[in-house]
């Protein structure tokens, strides 16, 4: 176990509201992947936009913030062409969900092994309170100035139906188990999506640390995260939400496994020098 | 066309024409790949539309003694496979063209007169063999024997080429080939055709290639390691020819679920120090837009191939036109440093999409590489690539810890590390950012970044490809063109004969050359060539040298430039001058 320290980026300006759930988010991370040993070189942070996708600012460590909602297809690039690195693909619900919808459908099918966190507040934050993917029924906005009638998505359910590797939730607001799920959820092989309910402050005064606290309860010891039927039970319950670890399916060969590159030859693609001239003469002489 | 040329006995122009689904491009290929081993000059291109059965497509395949690279109108041998081949060609018929195969299943109102009509009952021929589908076979017999190719070839060929069907259906496809040849080889024998081609060893240890190949051979060559795309023709076939690599060489080739992700993949998999590309046409580039400003603010580099077609929107997806180089020069929002290729021929393709990758990564900027259906489908013989002029520049180093990915430099590069290579950390932002890659709205810093990204194009500048002239330096005419026109205006101005016509051909169209107002203030006259409605390299010219080419020969209903027609259309601005 390594110091939470080491990932520190000393006195900076953090532009994250005062009392914001994102801050306990930041904070757990560094205490899981100290627990984990990962070190600053090994990781690379990767998000999209949003007040969540700030997140690698405020990380001493390896980053790549890219665009909305596209954390994911980089973060799962990265991971193909350099194994060794632990990546972790991060951003708001809006980001991953709305944006981003079509990628984290395709990343569950690819199952490149990447852990993807998503900041849920059930609103935009960044762009000043108009309603996300995961806003409820009635949610008034500037925008939705009647209330969102969309019905809210539901990114375990989607998750379990695809048959998605890992699938989690979390709360921001609880440090200990959301530091053990994500733990779980970094080790693991494979797709790990970890939905993490973040309070904010800021544009969502309904879905609040307190309404959090009051509509969620963990999943029992007695939950079997290898039944797939038994997680999507819990994925569309609604009365109270529950938090902990949905389902696991280990079983699953990763993207990386799979592209074909690394059967014979573990060293990461990225570093690998392959002497090309002869195979491509061979190749060209081919074409005759 | 009225350009219409006497034919040549040193070379033909066969065109086959059917429908989708009967196996045209089969024959294409067989009949390349035998006429070239045969050392016969080959040049094969095909316009088709957009479906899998049905329809009317042809092939035009130019068998010659000496090298031909471009399409011609003329037709010496027709050979339909279908009711309604003579009137899709209907145009490009005239006195010479001769038409092989069974005269009454041509509709009357198109037969062409007795003399012009060589009867051979192909269905008849191909049912004794065993079916209907030995059609086409028999017909690419036909071909290589009115040329007088070696027999000895075929049969391996056909071997190889059916080498997963059974035993059964390799004989039978033989057999009609053979049969096939039989019949050619008569008309030849009797004087009903009169082909003289010669073959030259030499040509038989030449490549067979076609533009999608050539750019795959360049990636693999500029030491590609990562493509991402999503299928949109014609630029698919650089994605399935790399796929077919993936055994040989360390390249990773997937699939994206829209052309959104890809270039957002091959960026992520450039970030991390492999080589990347994407490949696509103007409507799946549309969808990469931010992906290209992405490359831009992160100053990381990615090749990009699109293979124009026409639009806007669907367009005409099987058809070519140069209309998407607008569309790649100003792609992505903000302003920031790229670099853009056409070229005009296979071997260009190769080589430039090889520099593409080099450049990309040696600029940290995002390259293009812009072909279209027609220089990506036309297959044609030329001397062996040669690889071993070609280099992976390594421009990545080993980072040290305190590394700041952004740090400013005198000519805006900075030293490209990658995660996980050194002991520094690598980030990368597509916020404004200050040196160590962290979101910023320091506003002097601002600046700083912006001039340091552009300032890069200085240094691009100085590496730009000029443009070929093709003629005398002593010229009164220019003609102006870029991309795949190359081939076909060599070929018109060789057969106007004109010295006082010279042909500037632009290979890397961004930055435009700097001495291109030169170029074009030396001629009396200036044309300019486009496949497309708008001119759009004229545009580009006239913005960077104030010079505004007046006479344009313009094309864009779909289909790439004939020699003749090149020709009829400069003869037509010549005949205006003189009046
Ligand atoms: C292509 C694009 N569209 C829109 C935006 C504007 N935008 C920035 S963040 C954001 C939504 C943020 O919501 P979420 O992802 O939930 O993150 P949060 O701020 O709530 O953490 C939007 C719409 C953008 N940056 N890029
Ligand atoms: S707007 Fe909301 S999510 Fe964003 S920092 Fe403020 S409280 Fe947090
Ligand atoms: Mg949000």
């Amino acid at each position: 176990m390594m110091e939470s320290q080491i990932y520190e980026m000393g006195d900076i300006d953090i532009a994250w509201c005062p009392g914001c759930g994102n801050f306990s988010i930041l904070k757990i991370l560094k205490l899981a992947l100290s627990e984990l040993g990962i070190k600053p070189e090994k990781l690379v942070l990767v998000s999209g936009i949003g007040q969540a996708a700030k997140i690698p600012h405020y990380f001493k460590t390896n980053f790549f913030n890219g665009l909305h909602g596209r954390a994911i297809p980089p973060a799962t690039a990265i991971k193909a062409v350099n194994p060794d690195l632990a990546v972790i693909a991060e951003s708001g619900d809006g980001d991953m969900y709305g944006e981003g919808g079509n990628h984290l459908i395709n990343a569950i099918r690819r199952n490149p092994d990447i852990t993807n966190i998503v900041h849920n507040n059930m609103v935009y934050g960044l762009t000043k309170g108009q309603a996300s993917p995961t806003s409820q029924i009635g949610f008034k906005t500037p925008v939705q100035v009647k209330g969102v009638f969309l019905e809210p998505f539901n990114p375990l359910a989607l998750a379990v139906a695809l048959d998605a590797s890992f699938v989690a939730r979390a709360f921001s607001g609880d440090i200990e188990q959301t530091k053990d799920i994500l733990i779980e959820a970094i080790s693991h092989r494979g797709f790990a999506l970890v939905d993490i309910f973040q309070p904010c402050v800021s544009f969502n005064k309904v879905n609040t640390h307190k309404w959090f606290k009051e509509n969620t309860y963990y999943l029992n010891g007695s939950h079997d995260s290898s039944d797939r039927g038994n997680a999507f039970q819990k994925a569309i319950e609604t009365e109270k939400l529950p938090l902990g670890i949905f389902y696991k399916n280990d079983k699953k060969s990763t993207f990386e496994e799979n592209v074909g590159v690394y059967s014979k030859n573990k060293e990461p693609l990225a570093l690998r020098k392959e002497e090309r001239m002869k195979k491509l003469s061979n190749l060209i002489k081919s074409k005759r | 066309m009225n350009a219409r040329r006497a034919q040549k006995k040193d070379e033909v122009s066969v065109v086959l024409c059917g429908e989708a689904g009967q196996g045209i491009q089969t024959v294409e290929k067989i009949l390349a790949q035998c006429l070239k081993l045969s050392g016969f000059h080959v040049f094969a291109t095909k316009e088709y539309m957009s479906r899998v059965r049905g329809g009317s497509n042809s092939t035009e395949i130019r068998i010659s003694s000496k090298r031909v690279s471009a399409l011609l109108d003329r037709m010496d041998l027709l050979i339909p496979f279908h009711k309604g081949a003579l009137k899709h060609v209907e145009k490009r018929i005239s006195a010479d063209t001769i038409v092989l195969g069974k005269r009454n299943i041509i509709p009357e109102d198109f037969r062409l007169p007795e003399k012009n009509h060589i009867d051979i009952p192909f269905s008849k021929i191909a049912s004794e063999i065993g079916g209907k589908i030995y059609v086409n076979i028999i017909a690419a017999g036909v071909v290589l024997g009115t040329v007088g190719v070696e027999q000895g070839f075929i049969t391996n060929i056909i071997k190889e080429f059916f080498s997963k069907k059974s035993e059964d259906i390799i004989e039978k496809n033989i057999e009609a080939i053979k049969k096939g040849y039989e019949i050619g080889a008569e008309l030849l024998n009797s004087g009903k055709v009169k082909f003289a081609i010669s073959s030259s060893p030499k040509v038989k240890d030449e490549n067979l290639l076609n533009g999608a190949e050539a750019v795959g051979l360049g990636a693999l060559a500029g030491g590609c390691k990562f493509l991402s795309s999503y299928p949109m023709s014609p630029s698919t076939g650089v994605m399935v020819f790399l796929a077919q690599q993936m055994k040989d060489f360390d390249v990773v080739v997937e699939q994206a679920e829209d052309e959104i992700s890809a270039i957002n993949m091959a960026v992520g998999a450039s970030y991390a120090g492999a080589r990347s590309m994407v490949t696509t046409s103007g409507g799946g580039f549309a969808l990469m837009i931010e992906g290209v400003s992405l490359a831009g603010m992160l100053e990381t580099p990615v090749v990009i191939h699109i293979g124009q077609r026409p639009g806007p929107a669907t367009g005409l997806p099987t058809r070519t036109e140069q209309a998407d180089l607008e569309l790649a020069l100003y792609s992505g929002h903000g302003e920031f440093p790229r670099i853009v290729f056409a070229p005009g021929n296979i071997k260009d393709a190769f080589f430039l999409t090889q520099k593409a990758f080099n450049l990309a990564d040696k600029f940290q900027i995002p390259v293009f590489v812009l072909t279209d259906q027609y220089l990506i489908d036309s297959f044609m013989n030329l001397p062996l690539l040669d690889a071993s002029d070609t280099r992976v520049e390594n421009y990545v180093i080993r980072t040290d810890k305190g590394y700041k990915r952004y740090e400013l430099t005198k000519d805006g590069i900075s030293p490209r590390g990658i995660p996980g290579f050194g002991e520094g950390l690598v980030g990368v932002d597509s916020d404004e950012h200050d040196e160590e890659a962290h979101i910023t709205e320091d506003l002097v810093l601002r600046k700083k970044m912006v001039d340091k990204r552009l300032k890069k194009l200085d240094s691009i500048r100085r590496e730009v490809v000029p443009p070929e002239l093709v003629g005398s330096s002593d010229y009164r005419i220019l003609i102006t063109g870029w991309g795949s026109t190359y081939n076909v205006v060599r070929e018109a101005l060789r057969e106007l004969g004109r010295e006082d016509i010279s042909f500037l051909h632009f290979n890397q169209v961004y930055p435009l050359y700097e001495g291109t107002r030169d170029y074009l203030k030396k001629a009396q006259k200036n044309i300019i060539i486009e496949n497309n409605a708008t001119s759009q390299l004229g545009k580009l010219i006239k913005l960077n040298t104030g010079m505004d080419i007046e006479t344009k020969i313009l094309k864009y209903n779909g289909l790439a430039f004939s020699v003749e027609e090149v020709v009829t259309e400069i003869k037509k601005i010549l005949s205006k001058e003189n009046t």
